[in-house]
């Protein structure tokens, strides 16, 4: 942070850069819906993104009611189950919150923090977009095709993904992997604007360690996710062929329902090393973004310095590097060679430290804060508990051999749900929350969002950690019924049941979000420019909702990092990024 | 206030669940206690991480939740602690991981004297193969697979005639005796889990997989598939019955070899052909 002695920016004279080079609509459909701005192309990831989220929402409902009350609704049958599941996981991590927080979060607050115009190639931009719509179209067409959706579980492990015995096996699969190549192509244009935007556009004065924790969240991630979903691509194109074109990539001989099949000398354990060398690092590419956006949530709403601040940002760049060399852990019992157990629990207990720093000094932010418990900041709050829940359960399962009794359980169902799912998802609520203001130049309704906030973060809760205990019990994942076992004690059936009405109360609770959502648009309380006083750039809009081009005339200049809130001295309790230092009062404080 | 107390209460509750939770592992039917120790030790570490965290939290809220005239302190980094907690999370973690690698050293070092047992898993069903009186067992290879030779064994070969060849049936195993489980797949993937044995390993087509243990307890338990095989996966069921020797060899002795079974398909040597890649089962 100290990084130019201070005094020495109070002489930058402002930039006089002329937007010329922006492409201004000229039309109705140029403005909102071909549109290169920004902050449309994020309006159009988030909705698509929503969108294709309540349909994997009302999946989890389908697949508890039949998990919950087993026989009672005839409409579900064990091949239906595994279509919901399957499609349920591939929604939720990359339809949804890949694209939300990249695509959604990261195209509206990129180049609004870092003082930029727009993304650096803007019809790339929009590209980006309409292909990501074009594969997010192709999914949803495989509820309506011969066979419906494939059921071959979210990690479509060959062989099973490709064969007759799994469901889907005609169209479902082939537009699901075609609708992942499709995604990924979209991604590649949207994150290298991210990427370049953020190395090239930042406003003078902003530099690496002067920008807010959330542009270096959603930077590192999407790094990560340039180089780990070519992974994905590749095993998506190899299995492709297996399918449709009869190679043997991932198809080892092997006898289908009693027939030989011409198939012979591939191996599936190569597409699971595939998988899991993008699935690994997907989990922090939705993760990162996430640590980024609740320290700011956190530092604003508390009115306090991010606490360790250098310590924060290379705890996000050591664990994007890090989250490329632990993916097997995944793989602890699939037939791998039992030695690599020791070299992938030993790195995947290492990340845990990085991890752990993080949640210190996030709570540590807290300590002698001035904590305004807005919305933002609840979520904020349920973020940190349910994700050192999940991140702590993540031990157990890194740890190879704690991982064999537990893996394939509820425990995992249970455990990635809370670090991924609803962690994840609390610091999208409480982003969304946050930044609306922005968006839209009005408040959503704060007892509606203390509604909304208490039953998803307490619902959720009572859905996902006692679902750790099925799984210690050894209730296995992706069963549709449990059937006989001597085992499982009518006790379970029981607690399946209570965490199917927690589930559905907790669907109910995102339906008054919803509805907050639109009516707050019409009537919800005018904002005005920075609502939270914030100091990061984005609140400092000339216009809220910002223009096209966002700045005016003039860029802005920046002189300080992104945290200084209750500075010692200083007449209100935020400094904006963008304020010159003037008085002598504020000296030594602002670094 | 309030916030802090509810923050509070998920710490303290999620406590007393785990203390009086009914759903716990299930009792143990193999050698593995020391997994179920590692997870003891691990939940001891992870709670009490978990509850200073929240409560911690808890405090925070309750202590510094904004009044007016409250301003917050400015203190951007603090070296010390920052460092201190680094260390004492690597401390905490090391706890951790270190009794995890010994007890994985032990769970991937068959024992010598481990009688090897195949476990066969097709869509959607189990079959088993012991050694016979020679105690071992003849290779096998998928491409043999019909209807007559379900595991595919090799015809030619002298170790397997004596083999004993359960189909779709209940395994049967002597208490007190390590045994090295290899595990086939013909068509996709599959996991041979006992939740009492704690131990389980995916089936892959094309390899042989396995994992050892010894059962300490008689009783029949259910076979369950752990990874998903498709449409019927939960009902790929199958029962394991861990006895006394006596009553395993009684068992033993009314079960069918390879060879008479394979009496009434001499017809199919006629079709067999021989080379192509040969499966061996893992010899250690």
């Amino acid at each position: 942070m100290v990084d130019v002695p201070y005094g020495a920016t109070a002489g930058i004279p402002p930039a006089e850069v002329e937007e010329v080079e922006l492409y201004h609509p000229k039309s109705w459909w140029t403005q909102y819906v071909f549109s290169q701005d920004a902050k449309v192309i994020a309006i159009q990831y988030s909705l698509t993104a929503a969108a294709i989220g309540l349909v994997a929402l009302v999946l989890s409902w389908l697949m508890r009611l039949q998990l919950g009350f087993p026989g009672t609704f005839s409409f579900i049958d064990a091949s239906q189950y595994l279509q919901f599941i399957t499609m349920h996981g591939m929604i939720m991590v990359v339809y949804l919150l890949t694209a939300l927080f990249l695509g959604g979060f990261g195209n509206y607050l990129i180049p609004l923090m870092v003082g930029a115009r727009d993304m650096v190639f803007p019809y790339v931009n929009m590209l980006s977009y309409w292909i990501y719509l074009l594969a997010v179209l192709v999914l949803a067409s495989t509820f309506f095709v011969p066979g419906g959706p494939t059921g071959a579980g979210w990690t479509l492990y060959p062989p099973q993904a490709i064969l007759s015995g799994t469901p889907g096996q005609d169209w479902g699969i082939v537009l699901m992997l075609v609708s992942l190549i499709l995604f990924i192509i979209g991604f590649t244009m949207g994150g290298l604007n991210y990427v370049v935007t953020v190395l090239q556009a930042r406003a003078r004065g902003m530099t690496l360690m002067r920008m807010p924790l959330t542009v270096w969240g959603i930077f590192t991630a999407t790094v990560m996710a340039l180089l780990a979903f070519p992974a994905l691509f590749v095993a998506s194109v190899m299995m492709l062929f297996d399918r449709l074109l009869g190679t043997s990539f991932f198809m080892p001989a092997l006898v289908e329902m009693g027939q030989q099949m011409n198939y012979g000398g591939g191996s599936p354990i190569l597409f699971q090393h595939l998988f899991w060398f993008f699935g690994h690092p997907e989990v922090y590419i939705v993760a990162l973004p996430a640590f980024g956006i609740v320290s700011d949530l956190i530092s604003t709403h508390a009115r306090k310095n991010i606490f360790g601040y250098r310590m924060m940002v290379w705890a996000i760049v050591g664990i994007g590097a890090l989250s490329f060399v632990v993916w097997a852990h995944h793989m602890y019992v699939s037939g791998m060679h039992p030695k690599f157990g020791f070299f992938f629990a030993t790195t995947t207990l290492i990340i845990a430290i990085p991890t752990a720093i993080k949640v210190y000094n996030w709570v540590l932010t807290l300590w002698r804060g001035d904590i305004h418990l807005t919305v933002p900041m609840l979520f904020a709050l349920g973020f940190i508990v349910t994700f050192v829940n999940g991140g702590l359960t993540g031990l157990f399962l890194g740890n190879v051999v704690v991982d064999v009794p537990l893996s394939d359980t509820m425990f995992v169902v249970a455990h990635f749900h809370m670090v991924m799912g609803v962690a994840p998802i609390m610091v999208v609520m409480g982003a969304i929350y946050h930044w609306y203001p922005k968006v839209t130049g009005r408040m959503l309704d704060d007892w509606l969002g203390k509604f909304h906030f208490w039953v998803t973060f307490l619902g959720s809760y009572l859905i996902f950690f006692p679902m750790h205990y099925l799984g210690l019990l050894g209730i296995p994942r992706r069963y549709h019924d449990l059937g006989e076992a001597a085992f499982i004690p009518s006790s379970a059936h029981t607690l399946n049941a209570f965490i199917t009405v927690a589930a559905l109360i907790v669907g109910f609770a995102q339906m008054v979000f919803l509805f907050n959502l639109v009516w707050s648009l019409f009537r919800g309380r005018p904002s005005g420019g920075n609502p939270w006083r914030a100091t990061t750039l984005e609140w400092q809009t000339p216009h809220t909702p910002p223009r096209h081009g966002n700045w005016g005339k003039e860029l802005p200049v920046v002189y300080r990092w992104a945290y200084d809130y209750s500075v010692p001295g200083a007449a209100q309790d935020f400094i904006p990024q963008n304020q010159p230092p003037a008085t002598q009062a504020v000296q030594g404080a602002a670094p | 206030m309030a916030v802090a107390i509810i923050l509070l209460l998920v710490a303290v509750g999620s406590v007393l669940f785990h203390l009086f939770s009914p759903w716990w592992w299930t009792p143990i039917a193999s050698n593995w206690r020391y997994i179920d120790d590692t997870i003891s030790i691990t939940f001891w570490i992870t709670g009490a991480v978990f509850f200073a965290v929240i409560a911690f939290m808890a405090y925070c809220v309750f202590r510094f939740h904004h009044k007016e005239g409250r301003r917050a302190a400015y203190d951007p980094e603090n070296k010390k602690l920052e460092w201190w907690l680094t260390i004492g999370t690597a401390i905490g973690v090391g706890a951790m991981l270190a009794p995890g690698l010994v007890v994985w050293h032990q769970f991937v070092t068959v024992p010598a004297d481990a009688t090897e047992i195949e476990v066969m898993g097709q869509q959607w069903r189990w079959s088993f193969r012991l050694p016979g009186k020679d105690g071992r067992m003849g290779t096998s290879n998928v491409r043999n697979i019909s209807s007559d030779n379900p595991l595919g064994l090799n015809l030619d070969d002298p170790h397997g005639q004596d083999d004993v060849v359960i189909e779709s049936g209940d395994l049967h195993l002597p208490i007190g005796k390590p045994v090295k489980v290899l595990l086939r797949s013909v068509d996709v993937l599959h996991n041979f889990y006992v939740p009492e044995f704690r131990a389980k390993m995916d089936m892959v087509p094309g390899m042989v997989t396995y994992f050892w243990m010894t059962p300490i307890r008689t009783g029949t338990f259910d076979v369950l598939c752990a990874e998903l095989c498709g449409t019927a996966h939960a009902q790929m069921r199958a029962k394991v019955i861990v006895q006394e020797e006596a009553d395993y060899r009684a068992w033993l002795d009314h079960q069918q070899t390879f060879a008479e079974l394979s009496g009434r398909i001499t017809a199919m040597k006629t079709t067999y052909k021989s080379g192509g890649e040969q499966e061996k089962p893992l010899r250690r």
